[in-house]
């Protein structure tokens, strides 16, 4: 699970795709794209951000959900404790 | 010279899409005549009557189902209508009962929201920033 999530956070992309989560959870593949071309100048494919997101989906980054015909995504940061349990402060 | 006067929509029902879109968004109805099995059935802005109609096509090719579906589920719009205050018309179209897939969002030069328009496809509402 840990190299699953370190490889996640281990490209800008999937940092941004991060971002645009935490600004609003809960967004269509086309509003991810979208974020990614207008906001963060990213002219990855549709086929690429896919991708990034079954990365972050495998660290358990993101989890997808069916709502209707509709397929959102969601931003959960619960492995992210992991990181600071395995090397904490005090 | 070639002009653009007409722009489609595939709809599920060619009744129910004219509802949706001359009471709930706004179109008026600019021509209706029998087609075949169907209508050729269209649609202006009131702002603009003479302007680009746009036609509310039936979805009759099997393949045209599977296209609209697969953009749907990844919240991709058929189109796109410019109007003039995103957040204005998500809150007139959300009291109205519309379905939003993306929330008025500010991409820097433009806002732009994602609706469902009951008839099977996502629709795009952009307004550029002055």
């Amino acid at each position: 699970m840990s190299e699953a999530l370190f490889k996640a956070l281990a490209d800008a992309t999937r940092r941004a795709i991060l971002d645009e989560l935490t600004d609003r959870n809960d967004q269509t593949l086309f509003e991810i794209c979208t974020r990614l071309a207008m906001k963060h100048g990213l002219g990855s494919s549709r086929q690429a951000i896919s991708q990034h997101l079954a990365v972050l989906e495998e660290a358990g980054l993101v989890t997808t959900r069916r709502e209707g015909r509709y397929k959102y995504h969601h931003l959960d940061t619960t492995p992210l404790r992991s990181i600071v349990e395995r090397w904490p402060t005090e | 010279m070639l002009t653009i006067n007409v722009t489609a929509v595939y709809v599920d029902d060619q009744a129910k899409a004219l509802a949706f879109y001359t009471d709930v968004l706004g179109f008026v109805k600019k021509t209706d005549v029998p087609a075949g099995g169907a209508r050729w059935l269209t649609v202006v802005s009131p702002a603009h009557p003479d302007g680009v109609e746009l036609l509310l096509e039936p979805t009759g090719h099997p393949a045209a189902k599977v296209y609209k579906e697969a953009l749907v589920a990844d919240g991709i719009p058929f189109t796109s209508f410019a109007v003039e205050d995103v957040q204005a018309e998500y809150e007139r179209l959300s009291a109205a009962g519309v379905e939003f897939t993306q929330k008025p969002t500010d991409l820097g030069p433009v806002v732009t929201a994602v609706f469902d328009d009951t008839c099977g496809n996502l629709i795009q509402i952009a307004a550029e920033k002055g």
